[in-house]
């Protein structure tokens, strides 16, 4: 697992599943719950998604708006393990 | 309440589950004292019978017991949302104290860290400010506890019309209509409601709802406390970043009965993770009721599928079609029976407004489930737009009357002779009756209903209408069913001021949604911006929001 991959992976997942607009360029850096993009219920759905794509799983404390708001953030989660 | 904390004193009244996942419990006893002493803190502090308290606290015991002690006293308490982290708090402080003002309240509540914002914010308004603290844990030199309440049970005793509490709907447009519930109707509702339902002893309700919304606030407060049932208590916000704590609550409290709004059943179903359900038993709850949105037939069998492994039973499915002018319900599936879905002839459905049953393999078949029958007290009719009452399965407004109905919308008579003609109540949604059970097929106004929650496009509209780069007033907002999320999500469409390149409407469509989020908590399902004109407006010159759908349909649909 690289960082490029993960955030390949996961922007495929967000843009595709949680935004509806497969072709929408997400930034790295850019804030996807708190700058409205995508609701706080995709939380729970990006945590089993990470479940399965990457057999990573994240416990609840870590799945905050806070924690998990940009995709560098997610990814960084990701490849702690 | 006061007997069964006489009578019955340590049968459990309440589990609350706080955000670490622990829990504390009250009794009947203890929540009654708790009331008692809030009664009394009030009446200290110079509130009387039919002042009006709004509540500004989080979800929280303190919240039960505070609002239980104020109707105690006669006074009307009315809970209003508490601020979240995605609200811009100048604008919820800005909403809280119009509110206020508007309503001509006597005296606001809300945690202690709150108090000195809060107290600054209302300074001229001319009403009290108090801590919950103060409120439930007085000080011993200011309480007259052995002095017996002034206006004890008043309310209780005057009983019949006067008004117990307050319910708000949010948002700039909701914030006018505070529904106003006579003890009358509450208890006309509990009665009829436990009868439909029923409601036992052996129950035990799981709720995560949140209490200013007519479910959180009847279904999961009112009707256990007072029909002498336990509830487990947890907040909104844990149950959605969290969704399997409500279903680990009922597993540990054997509980039997939940409610919750259509979107709550894909969530669960979607994003719950397989190791986070292992040793689950769901085989207590007996009924999940559907209940504050659009039930869908596809929702109900996703849940199925993925719970029934853990006990989960397709006779607990049921639906209940409620609202807070009824005080909660209107209608309720029938508990001993399967719950009746139709497979009807859409197409002919939308051109003809009449329900025609076709085999569920045709190609144009959709799946309506039925929200049951009308509760004891309670009577629903079909009528066309001159009011002239329409056969079964032709589609109409629905409308109401009974024993359970509101007094008016608060210091509202014009909103009120708008919405009540002739005793009976227009709720402006569309259905149809068949064989005596109610299917609900859409709505006559613009409302959007998203996840339980209630959005005027026009408060979306106006926010808009400030942003830089759209053009004022050529902004429109309409919902459309997301079958994934099993709810409604929100489209905008905007005109832009000038031609801008990509990188510009992208930083106008940033703006936007972070000022939607700030105002509203709506995230925005889809943004598109269009060139002048695009827009469609009526002959008088009002947003055509249905018509602009439709054409958005057809011109971004993939």
């Amino acid at each position: 697992m690289n960082v490029v991959g993960v955030k390949e992976q996961l922007k495929t997942f967000i843009a595709g599943e949680l935004l509806n607009r497969a072709d929408y360029p997400i930034g790295d850096d850019e804030p996807l719950i708190s700058g409205g993009w995508i609701d706080s219920f995709s939380l729970a759905q990006i945590g089993v998604f990470v479940e399965e794509a990457f057999d990573i799983y994240i416990p609840d404390p870590d799945l905050t708006v806070a924690k998990m708001d940009t995709l560098n953030q997610i990814a960084a989660r990701v490849l702690e393990g | 309440m006061k007997q069964q904390a006489a009578s019955q004193p340590d049968d459990l009244a309440l589990v609350f589950i706080e955000e670490d996942g622990r829990s504390h419990t009250l009794t009947c006893a203890q929540f009654w004292q708790s009331a008692v002493t809030a009664a009394h803190s009030l009446q200290n502090h110079n509130i009387h019978h039919d002042d009006l308290v709004i509540l500004v606290m989080q979800h929280s015991q303190e919240l039960l017991t505070t609002f239980w002690g104020a109707m105690h006293i006669g006074a009307i308490p009315s809970i209003f949302p508490f601020l979240t982290e995605k609200l811009d708090p100048q604008i919820y402080m800005e909403r809280v104290r119009a509110l206020v003002a508007q309503a001509n309240a006597r005296a606001v509540i809300t945690f202690p860290d709150f108090k000195t914002p809060l107290t600054n914010l209302l300074a001229g308004v001319g009403c009290l400010v108090l801590g919950s603290d103060e409120v439930l844990y007085p000080h011993p030199a200011r309480g007259r506890e052995a002095d017996s309440l002034s206006h004890e049970g008043k309310g209780w005793i005057e009983g019949a019309n006067k008004i117990a509490f307050l319910q708000h709907s949010s948002g700039t447009t909701g914030l006018q209509k505070g529904v106003a519930l006579p003890h009358r109707s509450v208890l006309n509702q509990i009665d009829s409601y436990s009868q439909a339902i029923n409601l036992n002893k052996e129950d035990v309700i799981v709720s995560w709802l949140p209490l200013y919304h007519d479910m959180g606030l009847i279904a999961g407060f009112i009707l256990p406390l007072v029909a002498g049932v336990p509830l487990v208590l947890m907040s909104p916000f844990d149950w959605v970043r969290d969704p399997k704590r409500l279903l680990w609550a009922i597993h540990d409290h054997r509980g039997t009965l939940c409610w919750l709004p259509n979107f709550a059943y894909n969530h669960m179903a979607k994003s719950i993770r397989k190791r986070d359900l292992a040793g689950l038993n769901l085989r207590s709850w007996r009924l999940a009721i559907n209940c504050s949105e659009p039930v869908r037939h596809d929702s109900h069998q996703i849940f199925l599928q993925q719970f029934a492994p853990f006990g989960f039973q397709e006779s607990a499915l049921a639906t209940c079609y409620a609202m807070a002018e009824n005080t909660f319900a209107v209608t309720q599936s029938e508990v001993k029976r399967p719950l009746p879905v139709q497979w009807i002839d859409l197409p002919k459905l939308q051109s003809e407004q009449i329900a025609i049953p076709i085999p569920p393999a045709e190609p144009q078949a959709a799946a309506i489930v039925s929200c049951g029958r009308p509760i004891n007290g309670t009577e629903i009719a079909i009528v066309n737009e001159n009011g002239e009452p329409l056969p079964e399965n032709h589609l109409g407004e629905i409308i109401l009357r009974g024993s359970a109905m509101l007094s008016g919308y608060y210091q509202r008579p014009d909103l009120t002779a708008q919405a009540i003609r002739d005793g009976w109540y227009y709720t402006g949604d569309i259905g149809y009756l068949s064989q005596g059970e109610l299917y609900i097929t859409g709505r006559k106004k613009d409302l959007i209903i998203v996840a339980g929650k209630n959005i005027y496009p026009q408060d979306l509209e106006a926010i808009a209408n400030s942003i830089p780069g759209i053009h004022p007033g050529r902004a429109v907002a309409f919902g459309l069913m997301n079958e994934r999320l099993g709810t409604e999500g929100i489209v905008m469409v905007c005109e832009l001021a000038a031609p801008a390149n990509l990188h510009q409407t992208h930083n106008i469509e940033q703006a936007l949604r972070r000022q939607i989020i700030a105002q509203t908590e709506v995230t925005l399902a889809d943004v598109r911006f269009v060139e002048s004109r695009w827009i469609l407006k009526t002959s008088s010159g009002k947003l055509a929001r249905s018509a602009n759908r439709d054409k958005y349909l057809h011109t971004f649909s993939k």
